[in-house]
Parts: structure tokens; C-alpha cells; sequence
């Protein structure tokens, strides 16, 4: 199959963010960048979809600045054939202006199937995937945790409150992937050898116009310090009493 | 006057908690514009009579009924194709939904076939104008907020579910009966079948009452411990750090933390978890935080506001008799 993976560089998700000068966005000094934990996911799917049914092509794309050559290159080492980069000054915090980038890209490249995580890390909107089927016209499930493709056809489990729903639809399609589907393979040291050597193209992104900025960035106020209010089974009548007299919880 | 069309979702005909809190926020956003009307769209098989006097209740003006023997099953195509027909003919200067696994789905269609902006899983309203709304939304992970301005008209906002709470603002909705778009027998994404969860089980996002469980608990057994205890509340739901799921001692879906569930209950327990960063990131916005561990140096005390140091096996069931006791005497 040829398949599609969009993905995002984000920072380490155990990083401490401190907002940037301009009091809009996040101050990036020190932070350690990777490709976003769901699209790695969705890379993983691609591959494993590909070893299975073979022979196959996976291509990655990022839109941004020259930093996500990095991380393409990572996805390449993981085992993808090729990367495209869609050239921007910055990423829009506008989901459907680049849901316009990607489709205009995607929709002539004969995929079968095009892959994206359910929401990236920073900006975690969880809106470009379902976006770009929609602008492409194609089939969409939106945060799959199982994934089967079979003779041109997939089946995909979605996770709803309390209950999942099934579903079947047509290739070519769209999947945005969940947690549980598959999990991102360490790169060899092979493969970050071999991705040194793979094509990676870089074109100017066609961004649909940025109808939403950020106006400003916050971090949280702090929880109040955690206290210990005692050891083993005899502190709970006191956990009880705090409960319903302080908390009121119960 | 600038009215609101918001998306109120069901399930089996029955109005979720999202939809009172979309309808809330649209409510919200109504009254920041100046005080215009809210009008709820609600799709499925059958349409309860009551709707319109639930969702009036929240500050609905107008109950856009429609029923559709084949919504049976979700058909997103369907319901996006209604509600953008609607924001068309109607001249809405937004559309709200929750961002439920389904507002998730249909959110995006919608803004894509209006040609709209989408302010994704939004936690509040800062502000809002004639061509400008700013809303509030959190990022990575929770540990960073942002307020974004949404330009234009009109424009998607879906609501982070319990992040509004429904506030009542009563008013005599009127019904209007309207056809649904679409044919939902021919949906590209068709639903062969859904698995419901266990009958009475509450949904993370909606008990006001989690218990989650880690490593701590030795295997996957011993989260009988975390079930009786979640029984004894009565209103509980349980959940799971993300080195328990991997394991498989628990449903993927069960998994709170950043890539998986991010919740803020009235009350959260934390059962033998160490507080890994990736879990605080979905459990720290919770009200109250309880952490039961035997070690006195693990970060879930950083932020518990009562901790117990101890073994879990010997606390959780003297604290599940506890709760018992207490419910029984109210």
C-alpha cells in the first residue's frame, strides 16, 4: 500500500514550559524536540501495515520550518521510505489552514491510506486528520484504536464514553490513530544510517488563510503542596472526616 | 442579533451531559454577543417529547428536531451535512458542539464544509465581538493555556466536556421539526457495531468520583481492591495509569494521562501510582486529589491534597469499609 503519515515535531512532554517573551506561545529555549507521540504512533501503523502486506510505500510529511527536516528524518529511520516537507515560516495554530496545505498536497499522491495521530501534543486540537479527508472527500475515522486493512477495505474500532463503536469503510481513507494501536519501534542503527541516504523533498506549503491566533499563552496556577495526613490503615478515619468536613466529597 | 446553533448530542435518544454543557456555552456566548438565540439541534431515531424542556432548561430558544429511522447508528456524514445546511440557511454566527469521540468527528466536517474556523476543545469563553471570539484552550497536555482569537463568521467551538458546567437559564424552548441531510445508508464510514460498556459502568469523563490505579496494585487482579472501593461510592468510575494498560491489566480506554483520558473529578484516588508526569498531566485539574502509596518519596504526594502512606492492600479496603459506613449514615 502506499500510505501517507502526516506528522509533528513537539517538545518532550516531560519538559517544563515557560511561556515565551512575547507572552504568546512557549519559550523553546532547552526543550527537547521529537516527533509528537501519536504520530509516532501513526508512523508505527504505517510500517507494520506495510511489513504485513508488503511490497509497500511509506512517506512522511511535516509542514514547518527546516527543524521538521529533523524529525522526518527520524520517521525515516524508523523505516519509511520518504519524507516531504511542506516549507512554513511557523505552523498556524489554525487547524484548517493547514488541513488546505496537506490536502492540496495529498489529494494527487495515489495514497491508499493517509495517516495522522489523533492530536498533537502542543496545539492538541485534534483537528487537521478529519480535516483533510473532509477538504479530499474521503472516508474518515477519527481516533481509531484498532486498525485492520484487508483486500481494500478497513475496519476500525473508535472509543466512545463508556462504549466503541465498529466500523467498516472503503480505501482509499483517512485514519487519525489513537493510543493502542501500535507502539513506535526504537530506531536501529541501521536505519538512522539508512535515513541519511533517503529523499527528502521540501516545498512551500499552500496554507489556507490563519483564521485563529494566539493571542495569549498561561500557565496554570500551581496546586496548593501535597500533604501526607498520616500512615497505613490508621489514617483513614481521619481521610474519611477530611473528606466530608474540607473537601465535601463525601 | 447574532443566534447560536449547538449540536446536542444523544445516545439511545437520550440528551448526554455534553449537550447541557454545549448548550451552556452557547448560552454564554449568546449573552456575550449581546443576547441572541440559541438553537439546539438534536438528531437520532426518536426525539424524546421532553427535549425542548430539558434543553430550554439550559437556555435553549429552539429545538431543531430531527428524526431518522437510520441514525440508529452514528452517521457523522449525515449529521455534518444537517447542521452546516442549518448554519447556512439560518445565518449563525457559530456552531457548538462537545468534544465528545463524536463532537471530535464532526467538528472538523462542519468547519470544513462552512468554510470556518474550529477552536478545538475549548475550556471557556474569554470574550467575544463582532468578528472576533476569544476562547480558552489547553495544551500540552494541560500544562499550558492558551487564548486564542477566532476571526470570522461564522465559527466551529467544540467544548472539552466537563470543563462548562451546565448552568440552568430557563426559557420556553419552542420545537421546530427539520429533515435530515444526507442519507445515512450511504455514510462512508459505516458502524457495523457498537460494544457498550459494562451496564451501570460510568464513564470517566462524567463520574464526579474516579479511583485509578498503578503499578502499585502487583497485577490485574488485585484491582478488585479499586472496584470495591469505587463501588462503595456509588457514583465512581475507574481508571488506570498507562504503565497498568500497556500491560494489559486494563483496557486501553481505561487509561488516564496525557495520551490517554484527561479528567477533572470532584475527587480523584490515586491506588499505588507514583505520579509519572505523563499521569499527572490527565488527573491534575482534578478538585480533590487522595494518594494511597507505600513510598513516603513518590511525586503523587506533591500534589495529593491528602496523602496516606502506606500499603495499599491494607488502606484501600479499610478505606472502601469506611466510605460504606459513611454513605450508609447519610
Amino acid at each position: 500500500m502506499k500510505i501517507a503519515v502526516c506528522i509533528k515535531r513537539t517538545p518532550d512532554s516531560e519538559s517544563r514550559f515557560k511561556v515565551a517573551a512575547s507572552g504568546a506561545g512557549i519559550d523553546e529555549t532547552g526543550l527537547k524536540f521529537d516527533i509528537d507521540d501519536f504520530a509516532g504512533y501513526a508512523v508505527e501503523t504505517a510500517l507494520q501495515l506495510n511489513e504485513k502486506q508488503g511490497p509497500g510505500e511509506t512517506v512522511v510529511y511535516a509542514l514547518g520550518p527546516d527543524s521538521v527536516q529533523e524529525t522526518l528524518r527520524k520517521a525515516m529511520s524508523m523505516g519509511a521510505e520518504r519524507g516531504v516537507q511542506l516549507k512554513a515560516d511557523a505552523i498556524p495554530v489554525d487547524g484548517i489552514a493547514i488541513a488546505k496545505a496537506l490536502a492540496a498536497e495529498l489529494g494527487d499522491g495515489g495514497f491508499d491510506l493517509i495517516l495522522f495521530g489523533k492530536h498533537a501534543f502542543d496545539t492538541s486540537h485534534g483537528v487537521v486528520g478529519t480535516a483533510v479527508a473532509d477538504l479530499l472527500g474521503l472516508p474518515c475515522v477519527t481516533a481509531a484504536t484498532q486498525l485492520t486493512i484487508e483486500g481494500g477495505k478497513g475496519t476500525a474500532r473508535r472509543e466512545l464514553e463508556g462504549a466503541a463503536e465498529l466500523v467498516e469503510f472503503s480505501l482509499p481513507a483517512v485514519v487519525t490513530i489513537d493510543e493502542g494501536i501500535a507502539r513506535p519501534r526504537y530506531p536501529s542503527l541501521k536505519g538512522i544510517m539508512a535515513a541519511k541516504k533517503k529523499p527528502l523533498e521540501s516545498k512551500p506549503a499552500q496554507l489556507g488563510a490563519a483564521r485563529i491566533t494566539m493571542r495569549k499563552t498561561e500557565l496554570p496556577s500551581d496546586r496548593p503542596a501535597g500533604r501526607i495526613i498520616g500512615e497505613g490503615a490508621a489514617a483513614v478515619p481521619e481521610l474519611v472526616r477530611l473528606l466530608q468536613t474540607e473537601a465535601k466529597v463525601l | 442579533m447574532a443566534n447560536i446553533l449547538v449540536f446536542a448530542e444523544t445516545r439511545g435518544g437520550a440528551l448526554r451531559k455534553v449537550a447541557f454543557e454545549a448548550v451552556t456555552a452557547a448560552r454564554q456566548l449568546a449573552e456575550l454577543l449581546g443576547g441572541g438565540e440559541v438553537h439546539a439541534l438534536v438528531a437520532d431515531v426518536q426525539v424524546g417529547a421532553d427535549a425542548a424542556t430539558k434543553l430550554g432548561q439550559y437556555g435553549a430558544d429552539v429545538v431543531l428536531v430531527v428524526e431518522h429511522a437510520g441514525l440508529q447508528q452514528f452517521a457523522r456524514e449525515a449529521i455534518a451535512a444537517t447542521l452546516v445546511e442549518r448554519a447556512r440557511s439560518g445565518g449563525y454566527r457559530a456552531v457548538v458542539l462537545g468534544f465528545s469521540a463524536h463532537g471530535r468527528d464532526l467538528g472538523p466536517r462542519v468547519a470544513v464544509r462552512l468554510d470556518a474556523p474550529i477552536a478545538s476543545d475549548v475550556t471557556g469563553l474569554v470574550s467575544a465581538s463582532g468578528d472576533e471570539i476569544v476562547v480558552r484552550h489547553p495544551g500540552y497536555a494541560n500544562k499550558v493555556f492558551f487564548e486564542l482569537t477566532v476571526s470570522g463568521t461564522p465559527v466551529v467551538i467544540s467544548v472539552r466536556p466537563s470543563a462548562i458546567t451546565a448552568a440552568e437559564a430557563p426559557r420556553s424552548a419552542r420545537s421546530e421539526a427539520i429533515a435530515l441531510a444526507g442519507d445515512p445508508s450511504a455514510e462512508k464510514i459505516r458502524v457495523t457495531e457498537v460494544v457498550e460498556g459494562a451496564k451501570g459502568k460510568i464513564d470517566l469523563g462524567d463520574a464526579p468520583v474516579i479511583i485509578a490505579g498503578g503499578r502499585g496494585l502487583k497485577s490485574a487482579d488485585n484491582f478488585k481492591i479499586v472496584e470495591a472501593l469505587a463501588a462503595a461510592f456509588g457514583n465512581a468510575a475507574v481508571g488506570a495509569t498507562r504503565a497498568v494498560t500497556d500491560d494489559g491489566w486494563r483496557p486501553h480506554s481505561d487509561q488516564i494521562g496525557q495520551t490517554g483520558r484527561l479528567v477533572s473529578p470532584q475527587l480523584y484516588i490515586a491506588v499505588g501510582i507514583s505520579g509519572a508526569i505523563q499521569h499527572l498531566a490527565g488527573m491534575r485539574t482534578s478538585k480533590t486529589i487522595v494518594a494511597i502509596n507505600k513510598d513516603k518519596e513518590a511525586p503523587i504526594f506533591k500534589i495529593a491534597d491528602y496523602g496516606i502512606v502506606g500499603d495499599v492492600f491494607e488502606v484501600v479496603p479499610a478505606l472502601t469499609s469506611a466510605v460504606a459506613e459513611a454513605r450508609k449514615s447519610h
